[in-house]
C-alpha cells in the first residue's frame, strides 16, 4: 500500500532532518519530511540561548531564531514537511509506513534519511516518579515553548551544558534555581554557561546527588546529599531544599528504534550515548540508501546536527545522481572540515575521536 | 482515588485565567491566541487554540494527571515530548492520551486520575 514515492524522505524535521532537506532538495531532488510533532523545528524552537562557534555555524544567533531560519529555508526549496505524521514501521525496500490524520501511509522513497534525534535519560531516587520530576527538555518545552511556569522553585540534577542552560532558562522565566547537583567532581559544561548561572547566584554543588524527592500528589521537598569519590553517600551531608520541581539533565540516548527496524547495524559508542548505526563519512548506514544525521548518529549538538544533515542531504543527492563527481568530493570535505572544527576543544575531542570509530566501524565490515 | 478531591482542590484554588509566563526577556510578550474552555475533571478550564492538554493543566496548577492502577501513585510530566507516557489523561472516554503532544480542543472533556489501562 504504496501512497507516496519521493526521491528522498526525510524522518525528523529538527536541524539535522531540515539541513538535509534543503541541501537535498536545493540539488533537485523532491523531498518529503515527515515529523511526529505539531511543528518543525524539533529541539531548537525550545533554545533561547545563543550559539557559540564560527559565523558558518549561526554564532550569536539563538536557536529558535536559528530553527525558524532553516524551516524557511526548507520551504522555500519547495520541501513538504508533514507534521503530526510519526512513522510507525519499517520494512524491507525501504518501505516506511507512517500515520497522518488516522490514516495508514506507505513511502517507497529512492533514500532516506532517519534524523530522529534522542531521547533524555532518566536517574532513578525514591520519589523520582513524582509529578515534578522532569527532564530538562521537558522544562524547556512547556517553559520556552508553552509559555506555562513547571513549578516555583527548582533543583537541576547535572552540570553539563543542557543543566547549565535549563537552570539559566528558568530563572528568565521566573521561576526559581536554588542549586545545581553534580555528581562528578568537576562542572561539566562550558565556562560560559557555569559563569552565566554562577552570576544569578545559583551554586553549582559538585559531587552532591539526589537522596531522595518527597511528596504526595507532587513534589515539594528534595534531600540532596554529597557523595564521596566512589558515589557513595556521606553520611551526615543531607539538607533539605524547599523546591516543587527537580529537572533532570543527565544526558541522552539516540532514538535508533527505525535505525533498527530496518536492520542498520550499531555499535555501541559510549561517548556518543550509547548504541548508534554505524555510518559512512557520508552518513550512510549500513542499509544502502539509508542515511542518518544528528543526534540518532550520537548525541552532539544543534550545529554539528545541521552540519550531518547537510552531509546526509548531500550523499542522497548524489546517490541518485543529482550531484556531480568532482562537486561531490568538493562538499563533502568541506562539511567535513566544519564538523572537525566543531568537534575540537576539550569537549570535542573525545566525540570526534568516538565519531572516527564509528566511520571505521562501517569501512571495516562493509555493507 | 482518595487523591483526586484533592487535586479538584488545588484547582478551585488558582486563577480564572490560569498561570502563564506573560513576559519572557529574550521571547517577548506570550503571543495573542484565541481560547477555549475544555472540561476537566468536571471543571472548565480556559485553553489557548493549539496548546497541549498539559500546558492547560500545567497553567492551572494541575500536576498529577493520572495515577498508577495498582498503587494509586501520582505520574505528570516528565519527558514532555511523547516519549515516555507518563502524562496519559481520558480524553472524550479514550483513556492512554499524552497530554503533553496532545492539542486541545474546545470542549474536550478530560479526566485524569485514571489508571493505566
Amino acid at each position: 500500500m504504496i501512497t507516496d514515492t519521493p526521491d528522498i524522505l526525510i524522518v525528523g524535521a529538527g536541524p539535522a532532518g531540515l539541513a538535509a532537506a534543503v541541501e537535498a532538495a536545493g540539488r533537485g531532488a523532491s523531498v518529503r519530511v515527515v515529523d511526529e510533532n505539531t511543528r518543525p523545528g524539533g529541539q531548537l524552537l525550545k533554545q533561547t540561548h545563543k550559539f557559540f562557534g564560527s559565523e558558518r555555524h549561526f554564532a550569536g544567533t539563538r536557536g529558535v531564531d536559528i530553527g525558524a531560519k532553516l524551516i524557511q529555508e526548507a520551504r522555500e526549496h519547495g520541501v513538504d514537511i508533514w507534521l503530526e505524521t510519526p512513522v510507525v514501521g519499517v520494512f524491507d525496500g525501504l518501505v516506511v509506513m507512517a500515520v497522518k490524520q488516522e490514516r495508514l501511509l506507505g513511502f517507497r522513497p529512492r533514500c532516506t534519511v532517519f534524523a530522529t534525534g534522542a531521547g533524555e535519560n532518566a536517574a532513578a531516587f525514591p520519589g523520582w516518579t513524582l509529578p515534578g520530576v522532569i527532564t530538562a527538555g521537558a522544562a524547556q518545552t512547556f517553559v520556552n515553548v508553552h509559555r506555562v511556569p513547571v513549578g516555583e522553585r527548582a533543583v537541576v540534577v547535572g552540570s553539563g551544558n543542557v543543566g547549565l542552560i535549563v537552570a539559566y532558562q528558568l530563572m528568565q522565566a521566573g521561576i526559581d534555581v536554588v542549586a545545581i547537583v553534580e555528581a562528578l567532581p568537576n562542572i561539566g559544561g562550558w565556562g560560559v554557561h557555569a559563569a552565566k548561572v554562577r552570576r544569578l547566584g545559583i551554586p553549582i554543588l559538585p559531587r552532591h546527588t539526589i537522596k531522595e524527592a518527597r511528596g504526595d500528589s507532587h513534589v515539594d521537598q528534595v534531600v540532596i546529599q554529597q557523595i564521596d569519590e566512589r558515589f557513595r553517600p556521606v553520611a551526615g551531608t543531607e539538607k533539605l531544599l524547599e523546591v516543587d520541581t527537580v529537572c533532570l539533565a543527565v544526558g541522552m540516548t539516540p532514538r535508533t528504534r527505525l535505525a533498527e527496524m530496518a536492520g542498520c547495524r550499531l555499535a555501541n559508542v559510549p561517548a556518543l550515548g550509547g548504541k548508534v548505526p554505524v555510518h559512512s563519512l557520508g552518513m550512510e548506514t549500513s542499509v544502502t540508501g539509508l542515511y542518518v544525521a544528528g543526534d540518532v548518529s550520537g548525541i552532539e549538538e544543534a550545529s554539528t546536527a545541521i552540519e550531518e544533515g547537510k552531509l546526509a542531504g548531500l550523499s542522497a543527492a548524489s546517490a541518485l545522481g543529482l550531484v556531480e563527481r568532482g562537486e561531490y568530493e568538493e562538499r563533502l570535505g568541506s562539511y567535513i572540515e566544519a564538523l572537525n572544527e566543531l568537534r575540537s576543544g576539550p569537549f570535542g575531542v573525545e566525540r570526534r575521536r568516538a565519531k572516527d570509530d564509528v566511520v571505521r566501524s562501517y569501512e571495516q565490515t562493509g555493507t | 482515588m482518595a487523591q483526586s478531591i484533592e487535586d479538584k482542590r488545588e484547582i478551585a484554588m488558582t486563577k480564572a485565567e490560569g498561570r502563564r509566563i506573560h513576559q519572557h526577556p529574550v521571547l517577548g510578550p506570550l503571543e495573542y491566541a484565541e481560547e477555549c474552555t475544555i472540561i476537566v475533571d468536571s471543571t472548565p478550564l480556559r485553553a489557548r487554540q493549539g496548546e497541549p492538554i498539559l500546558a492547560t493543566l500545567l497553567a492551572y496548577g494541575i500536576r498529577a494527571t493520572r495515577r498508577t492502577e495498582k498503587r494509586g501513585e501520582p505520574r505528570g510530566l516528565f519527558c514532555g515530548i511523547g516519549l515516555c507516557t507518563d502524562c496519559m489523561v481520558t480524553v472524550n472516554g479514550t483513556p492512554n492520551v499524552r497530554s503533553c503532544v496532545t492539542p486541545v480542543e474546545a470542549g474536550m472533556v478530560i479526566s485524569t486520575g485514571a489508571g493505566e489501562s
